[in-house]
């Protein structure tokens, strides 16, 4: 392709030869169109919408659409004016008819802890006391609503449940990237960390790329000597071994985390030799699994073939003649590996490193299954806000930080390393 | 030609003549035509088999409806995501009344007409027959069940614990707890076992103190606690030695008890009672069935029937009367029940209303406490 450009380049040539060019060219893209539809109809679509929820959600805003009419004009200070009020409790009054105020409640409560009792707990009485109302035949404007709902809970006289309608109503929002990032809003309208305790998601995202990173080096250090040995045997013994690293790349995910659960539990198989052995007591057992040391173990065997692959292939490419002269040139060995062998696998040591830290810091079967609680990462956080809270707002930012942590890397990478110098042999 | 044009056009008239004629599919993949079938969710193990022998039996031999059975961890996660997604594939769900009051608010449950309700063997009527609070607008209840601490006698051979605080208390009774994974009854525990008494519970935890003291005296423990998700795993941690004590629903340490013999023993101090309700999936195509199986399931027989499987009280007091022995090993159930006066020197009662107010809020902190 390049050197077809220079030589274009070279000699001038009438206009209408890349036009002619063209035709065969978009032909032959038009052989990648099945993959391109199929990637952007399966990957691209999906993963694009649920990114825009990170910070586009309408819900609230669509089904209290007076409300945050009413209280557009309002200044945050003390209570909204009375058409708010009656807003409110006319949409309150008809979604709970209706029984979907629930739905609504549970977004404006993600806002604001504690506002799905207030929301649920007052439309309950807000409808007997329209009720009431209309068959005593008395007006149900905004000063009635204001005396009644400040009546059924005082905090209706505050501006804080009013606050949180307001902020749950914009459908253009930053607090799923706040909230993923441990910052809120202040009661001044600033940003500001999080009370302690509510710190989560930066420990998580710092341990989720410490142990990718502990994982990949543990990786480099088991994989570099067997991508050697295999490289370097004679075909046939190599052929055994390739298939041996293989062949639990073929048996499935799941079944290798769960065959470590078995060797490495409390009455598993190696805490039970160590104590036939007389190594430990019976109630000394070493707590191996359900924690970090089982997300370490686990994860460095799931992934330990990503990293000899790359770097067994690169490793194959290198003539036995550059060690064997740097030896007879009167290098000891050490100095032959660190000068001249480990120079050329570099390529296949970048390419193994980035896969393997890439595939780690998305994990999350592995660290559901034998992590326990102290060995969770920032994917069992996103699974759970997908799958259980439905907080989907909240997983798709913390998703939208990982891919840009992993973009950001792979740039990092580029420039300081050269991604052309990665290799697959 | 001519011919095979006919046989073809009458083939597929005929096919659809009796695709139309079929009754609403309700049918898993591969089960025969016209048969039909709703989906009823539950904790699996062994309540999901006493579910099976007490009631969904005698419901598929009277109507002829098939009932598959769908295991899950409680929760109305998957109910509000079929929902939104507008495909229902459970019809009936077990659910605790917090998570029914919840699902009925955000128009994720049906409602249920009280007056499906059947009347009792001797014909008592339903408002006095069920306990209190058993049925809600979407959930007619089944059975109450109970949040114990078990241990194994065979591992914790010293003086037994025998009161709640004993849980909490690691320089008594070193080793590892099993909990659940939820903040569901752990945290009225955790209070109990501090000292506050059991009708303030609900009070002290709905002040930011009373949280701050109820994770602060979980942090106690929280070296030592394996997490277990699915019911089941309760009574596995206790028989493989993995914990010395655990939470768990009384009837899973029951029927580990009498059908493995299992040596465990259940510490009754403290129970934490909760009303268990079966509720239906809105929008789902198979309502009439769905109906019909809870009226079904509603009726003193068919809890009894639970009851002669697992120990878990029934909800109607004429059910009570029903149940005598163990179907299986001829154990007396009545011992083991959670509502007998014997186990209930010291219990609390779920505040449904609580928990349907701030068990959301509960969960995302209990969260954030344990990723921690």
């Amino acid at each position: 392709m390049t050197s077809r450009e220079s030589s274009s380049v070279s000699q001038p040539v009438p206009r209408p030869l890349w036009r002619r060019a063209l035709g065969p060219r978009l032909r032959a893209a038009g052989l990648a169109l099945p993959l391109v539809a199929f990637v952007s109809v399966t990957f691209l679509g999906p993963m694009l919408s649920l990114l825009t929820k990170s910070f586009h959600d309408p819900e609230v805003a669509d089904a209290l659409p007076e409300t945050m009419a009413a209280l557009r004009g309002w200044d945050g200070q003390e209570t909204p004016p009375d058409e708010a009020f009656a807003a409110v409790a006319r949409e309150f009054v008809a979604a709970r008819t209706e029984r979907n105020l629930g739905r609504t409640a549970n977004r404006v409560n993600r806002v604001a802890s504690g506002m799905r009792s207030v929301i649920m707990g007052s439309s309950r009485e807000m409808v007997e006391a329209q009720a009431a109302a209309e068959a005593a035949g008395a007006a149900t404007d905004g000063a009635f609503w204001r005396e009644t709902m400040i009546a059924i809970d005082t905090r209706w006289g505050g501006p804080e449940p009013w606050r949180a309608l307001e902020a749950a109503g914009q459908r253009f929002t930053a607090r799923h990237y706040l909230k993923a990032l441990d910052f809120e809003r202040g009661p001044d309208g600033g940003y500001v960390r999080a009370p302690e305790v509510w710190r989560i998601y930066v420990p998580l995202f710092w341990r989720t790329f410490l142990v990718s990173l502990g994982v990949t080096l543990l990786c480099l250090v088991i994989g570099y000597p067997v991508a050697h040995m295999i490289a370097n045997s004679p075909p046939k013994r190599a052929n055994v071994l390739l298939l041996l690293v293989l062949l639990p790349f073929w048996t499935s995910l799941l079944v290798r985390t769960t065959s470590w659960i078995v060797l490495l539990q409390n009455q598993g198989i190696v805490n039970d030799f160590l104590v036939a052995i007389g190594l430990i007591g019976d109630d000394g057992r070493i707590a191996m699994i359900y924690n970090m040391t089982g997300t370490f173990v686990a994860m460095t065997h799931v992934l330990l073939p990503f990293l000899v692959l790359p770097l067994y292939s690169v490793m194959r490419a290198i003539p036995p003649a550059y060690m064997n002269a740097a030896v007879s040139l009167g290098a000891t060995p050490f100095q032959a590996l660190r000068r001249v062998y480990w120079p050329q696998t570099l390529p296949g040591v970048g390419a193994g490193c980035l896969l393997t830290f890439i595939l780690a810091i998305g994990y999350y079967i592995t660290p559901a299954l034998v992590g326990g609680q102290s060995g969770q990462l920032i994917s069992n956080m996103i699974a759970y806000h997908v799958q259980t809270s439905l907080n989907w707002g909240l997983a798709a930012a913390l998703a939208a930080l990982l891919l840009g942590g992993v973009t950001l890397l792979y740039v990092v990478y580029d420039r300081l390393v050269g991604i052309d110098r990665i290799g697959l042999g | 030609m001519r011919s095979s044009v006919a046989v073809v056009l009458s083939v597929v008239l005929v096919a659809g003549c009796r695709l139309a004629a079929d009754p609403p599919p309700g049918s898993a993949p591969g089960s025969e035509a016209g048969e039909r079938s709703i989906t009823a969710v539950s904790y699996g193990g062994s309540y999901a088999r006493a579910c099976v022998k007490g009631y969904h039996e005698s419901f598929t031999e009277e109507t002829g409806v098939r009932v598959d059975l769908a295991d899950f961890q409680g929760g109305l996660a998957q109910v509000r995501a079929q929902v939104e997604a507008g495909v229902v594939h459970w019809d009936v769900v077990d659910l605790s009344v917090a998570e029914t009051v919840n699902g009925c608010d955000e128009g994720v449950l049906e409602l249920i007409d009280p007056s499906i309700l059947p009347t009792g063997p001797g014909g008592e009527l339903p408002e006095d027959d069920f306990l209190p609070e058993m049925n809600t607008e979407c959930g007619v209840g089944n059975l109450l069940f109970s949040s114990i601490f078990a241990y194994n006698r065979e591992i914790l051979t010293g003086p037994p614990p025998t009161r709640l605080a004993d849980f909490f208390d690691l320089e008594r009774f070193p080793g590892r707890r099993g909990v659940r994974r939820s903040p569901e009854a752990i945290l009225e525990m955790a209070l109990m076992a501090d000292g506050v008494p059991k009708e303030r519970v609900y009070d002290v935890l709905s002040t930011p103190e009373g949280l701050e003291r109820v994770f602060r005296k979980l942090d106690t423990i929280k070296d030592q606690v394996v997490w277990w998700d699915t019911s089941a795993q309760a009574p596995q941690l206790l028989a493989d030695g993995e914990v010395v004590m655990t939470t768990a629903a009384n009837g899973r340490i029951f029927n580990a008890q009498v059908l493995e013999k299992q040596p465990f023993v259940i510490v009754w101090d403290g129970q934490v009672l909760n009303r268990g309700q079966l509720a239906i999936v809105a929008g789902t195509p198979r309502l009439d069935d769905a109906i019909r199986f809870v009226r079904h399931a509603a009726r003193a027989e068919s809890m009894a029937g639970v009851g002669r499987y697992i120990a878990y009280s029934p909800a109607r007091y004429s059910a009570e009367r029903l149940i005598d022995r163990h179907f299986e090993t001829g154990t007396e159930m009545w011992p083991h029940m959670p509502t007998n006066p014997a186990n209930m020197k010291n219990y609390l009662m779920t505040d449904w209303r609580w928990w349907a107010d701030h068990g959301d809020e509960m969960l995302e902190r209990f969260t954030a406490w344990l990723a921690r």
